[in-house]
Parts: C-alpha cells; structure tokens; sequence
C-alpha cells in the first residue's frame, strides 16, 4: 500500500432511489459530504433515515443513482476494487459465521486481501491482541460474548490495515460496560492505527463520546454538520424548566420570562407536571448560557412575587439538536 | 496465479473446512437417494424397463435407475444450498467478503466447488451401494457419470445462491426450490425412462435438459460414452454449468440492493 493514500472521503450529491410497487423511495437525496484524514466522523440519524444506505454507497456495496463519491481516494463507480481494497468494513449484523472458527473466519479474510497463509495467521493474532482478544483462536465464533463478536468483527475489517474504517451500528445490542469498551477500541483505531473512521449510530451519546464531526442526517438529507458542541450551542441552548409554588402564576411568570429573555411569548411553555404525589405548574423555555442568566432572572421573579419552588437545567444534547433541526426527537424513532 | 484462481481456493478452503466440522449435511443429502435404492429400486429389477432389454435381466433396471438417481442427487442435493448462504448472508458474511477486493465469480465459485466436492462423494457412496445391490457398469463410465453429477452440481449450487441471494429469507426460498425441483424431477425421467410414457409426456420430457442429462449418464452406464444421446447429454450438462454460473456471478455482482 503507497503511503499517499488517505483516508478521505468526498461525495457529492448522492442519491440512491428504490423503485417499489408502491411507488419511488428516496433513501438518499443529494448527500454531499467530506471527510479529512485522520477524523472520527459519525453520521447521526432514526433508523430510516439514509444513514446505512449511505454508507454501503460508499463501500461500494450498492451503486448510487445520482453522484459521485471518492473514497480513500478512489472512485467508488469506477474504480471500485481499489475502494474496497483501501477500506475496512464493519458490518451491523456482525460478519463472522457462527459455526466458524475465529482463526477460520480471520485467515480467510486476510488472504482475500493478498496476504500470505502465514502472514495472515501472524497479523490476525497481532489484531486479536490489541482488540483484548486473545485466547479465543480456536472457538467457534458463536462461542464468543456480544462484546468479544462485536470487537471480532473489527478485527476482521482492520487486518490488511485500512486507512479508513466504515463501522455500521457498533454499538447495537451491547451491553452499557461492552459499549464503554468499544468506545476505546473504537479511539484507538485513530490513536493507535492512525485511521479515519466513519460510523453511524442513533445513539446520542456515542456520537457525542466519539466523533470530532457528526453529521446529522433525516429523510435522506444532511441536516447538520459540525462538532457535537459547535451543533449544542449554535443550534439549541439550555433547557429550563421552573416548577412555581402556585400554578395561577404560571401565566404570569411566562410573561415575564419572556420578556426578560426577549424572546416572543409563544417559546416558553407551560405545563402541568406531577411530581411527589401534587400536581405542580412548570414553565420550560430555552436560553443560551442558562448559568449566567438564572441568579437574574430569579431576582426578577422574586421582585415581581412569583415563587419558584423548584429548578432544573440541562445542558442541549444532541436530541435537542435534532429536535430544533426536524421538529423530531430522536428519541421517538429510535 | 491469477488473483481470481486464488481468491477461489480460499473461499473454497473456508467453506470446506466449515463444512468438514459438520458432516451430518453429506449423510443427510445421500439418505433420500439411497432411500429410493434400497426401498425403491429392487421393485423394477423384474421390469422390463427398455424396449427389448439390455445385459441380463436384472442388471439392466439398476443401468437404468441408479442413472436416474444420480442426476436427482446432482439436482436436489445442490438445489437446497441456497438455504446456507441465506445463513451466511444473515450473518454478514456474503457483505463482509464483497468488501473485499476478491471477485465476485471467486465468491460464488469457491462455494459451488465445495458443493461439487460433497457431491462427489455422495454418488461415490451411492454408487457403492448400487453396486451392493446389483448393479453392473463399466468403471469409466461411472466415473464419467459422477464427474457429471459434481457438474450438475455446480449448475444447481449456482441457481440456489442467486435465488437465496435475491430472496435473501428461507421462506420465500424454500417454495421456489420445492416448487420447481419436484416437477423437474418427476419431467425427466428419473425414477422411470421416458421410454414408457405415453407420446405427450414424452415429448414435453425433452424440453428439461434433465432428461438429456439422464439418458445420456444411462449411455455411459451400458459403455456408450459416445452416441448421440451421450453427447447431447454432455451438452445439456455444460448448458446448465454456464446458465448456473451465469446466474450466479451477476447476483454477486449486483450493486442494486
């Protein structure tokens, strides 16, 4: 492998269309995208949304109807072996056969990529090493925990040494300690390998633990791109919620929140909220920076005779984003 | 050596040595021929099933039969495999390996040989017992029979994988295979020659290649490797091998789904 390829990827206008009897889907509608060398890039998105579509696009499992894309320096149209032969693909479902061996199902990969019998043997041990995977040469596969399978799928697309890794779903189905873990083998393909990697989840907060960059994706269209905190602060704020000691109030304190944030009143609502056996009025709106504005804001009220009984306030997650991009949660449709 | 020819052996290599672990699959393919052998096939030894008889009575029914039950070995036995690579394709294994720069005709032929191999050795065990019970052929031409039945094979092993490949479920696959191999089998005249059907079936018998395949394998087994209906049988045997690869590599290679 010549040590100017990178593990970059450009698209440009992607589309992938179905033709079903009940009419056109359109998975993927004009994806344009581009991935440095050397990122941690995760693609965000429901299930439905494109997210998987996509990425088989762009390891060349499906051609695209519209669009172009380069990946890892080679065209995925024209020059699809070369793509195939730069890249490491980590299937959702997993990609070993239960009832093989593990040293069946390494060796074999690694001599379709041009390595020798023993060369192969020898780099999969090496890969089953830094994956925590050793001792599990001669089991079958299905003998294996969801965490030790999953981490021997990314074995098995990491043996010829990919500059760029595609991981489809990896944390699915694992368990939160299996996830963790993964999350570290999944940085140190970056650290350690020196790869980029591409993966897509519906997961917020492995996006958020993970990626440099996400790419926020929905009905087939790019909805945002940008670092998970440059999305949380330009997109969404804080989230605020006050419970007031007496719900004739709330109408009130709304106004007033309003106008203290200069916001129009219809972005701080107000709802009916039980908690420890009473029903409490609770007002919630959304303000940047929600630490600096409160201590004010509760002087405010306080002057005025509102009484706060209680507050919460959280910081945007990405579903916030998602939320303010789509009018969806992600939580919904996951 | 060309990468293709490598690429082939290795797929081959994984194959067989996952299928070498779990022989129960060779056993279970040769009991429904060798259930027809031993239950089925002393009924017709007083038959005389060709006109005007061939060899002593007897022998001929076993000339005429085992024939037959080599080509619904070939046939039924390679037709059933696609329900394997449906597993495998759940598993993301047929995904995993076309992300690899191996070709595509490698991936499909490294499977169908393994088939071609297993097949062998189940009309060898199915021979042997013919042979237990009866039949006498020349040794070339048995030879040359099973090498057609591992062709066969591949042609059938090939169809299977381009169906389980585009239907991608054992539900949807199991009534397809069922739903034409059966009539195919009964059309060609395996079990009886179609020498003693009446005109109408006879005729429709010879549009499946089947029955060209059938009549041309009992030539082999009376030594006529080279009449006429011995060729046309080589020939309808390689027709289905190119159809079946056919078939098959262009769904490996399909980017549509």
């Amino acid at each position: 492998m010549t040590t100017d390829i990178r593990g970059t990827i450009e698209a440009r206008g992607l589309t992938r269309t179905y033709r079903t009897r009940g009419g056109d889907i359109e998975a993927v509608r004009g994806v344009d995208l581009d991935v440095a060398h050397g990122e941690i890039v995760g693609f965000l998105g429901p299930n439905g949304a494109g997210k998987t579509t996509t990425l088989r696009i762009l390891t060349t499992l499906i051609a695209p109807t519209a669009g172009s894309a380069v990946v890892a320096g080679a065209d995925v149209a024209r020059d699809p072996v070369a793509v195939r032969r730069r890249i490491g693909y980590v299937p959702q479902r997993g990609s070993t056969l239960d009832e093989a061996l593990v040293s069946e199902e390494l060796v074999s990969q690694a001599r379709l990529f041009g390595l020798t019998r023993a060369k192969a043997v020898s780099r999969s041990q090496e890969v089953l090493e830094t994956l925590d995977l050793s001792g599990v040469w001669q089991r079958p596969a299905k003998s294996l925990s969801g965490g030790q399978r999953r981490r021997l799928d990314i074995a098995m697309g990491l043996l010829h040494g990919p500059v760029l890794v595609f991981l489809d779903e990896p944390s699915t189905g694992l368990d939160p300690q299996a996830r963790a873990n993964l999350w570290d083998h999944i940085r140190s393909l970056r650290e350690v390998h020196g790869s980029t990697v591409f993966l897509t989840t519906h997961y917020l907060d492995e996006a958020d633990a993970l990626c440099d960059r996400v790419l926020v994706i929905d009905e087939g269209r790019i909805v945002a791109d940008g670092a998970p905190a440059e999305l949380k602060a330009h997109v969404s704020g804080d989230t605020v919620d006050l419970d007031l000691t007496d719900g004739a109030q709330a109408g009130q304190a709304a106004a007033l929140v309003s106008a203290l944030l200069g916001q129009a009143a219809g972005e701080v609502t107000s709802a009916q909220v039980h908690q420890s056996g009473a029903h409490i009025a609770r007002i919630s709106f959304r303000a940047p920076d929600a630490g600096r504005l409160l201590p004010g804001m509760l002087r405010d009220l306080d002057a005025a005779g509102v009484k706060v009984s209680g507050l919460e306030t959280r910081r945007p997650s990405l579903d916030d984003v998602f939320l303010s991009l789509t009018g969806r949660s992600l939580r919904d449709d996951a | 050596m060309p990468a293709a020819l490598s690429e082939t052996w290795i797929v081959f290599s994984r194959a067989m040595s996952i299928s070498l672990r779990n022989p129960v699959w060779v056993i279970f393919g040769v009991a429904s021929p060798i259930l027809y052998l031993v239950l089925f096939g002393p009924l017709l030894t007083r038959l005389p099933l060709t006109p005007g008889g061939n060899g002593a009575s007897g022998t001929d029914a076993w000339q005429v039969f085992v024939p037959g039950l080599l080509v619904q070995l070939g046939m039924f036995g390679a037709a059933f495999v696609g329900f394997g690579l449906v597993a495998e394709w759940r598993a993301g294994v047929i995904e995993r390996m076309r992300v690899t720069p191996a070709s595509r005709t490698a991936l499909l032929m490294g499977r169908v040989l393994r088939d071609a191999v297993v097949l062998i050795v189940q009309a060898v065990i199915l021979v042997v017992a013919g042979l237990a019970f009866g039949l006498r052929a020349p040794v070339a031409g048995v030879a040359a029979a099973v090498v057609l039945t591992g062709l066969l094979g591949i042609a059938f092993a090939s169809l299977s994988y381009a169906a389980a490949l585009r239907l991608r479920s054992e539900d949807a696959l199991a009534p397809l295979v069922n739903g034409i191999a059966l009539p195919l089998l009964l059309l060609s005249g395996i079990l009886l020659p179609m020498s003693l059907a009446p005109d109408w079936l006879r005729y429709t018998s010879m549009a499946s290649p089947l029955t060209h395949v059938v009549d041309g394998m009992r030539e082999l087994f009376i030594g006529s490797a080279w009449s006429a209906t011995a060729i046309w049988g080589y020939v309808a045997t390689a027709g289905l091998v190119v159809v079946g690869l056919a078939f098959g590599t262009a769904t490996f290679r399909s980017r549509s789904a």
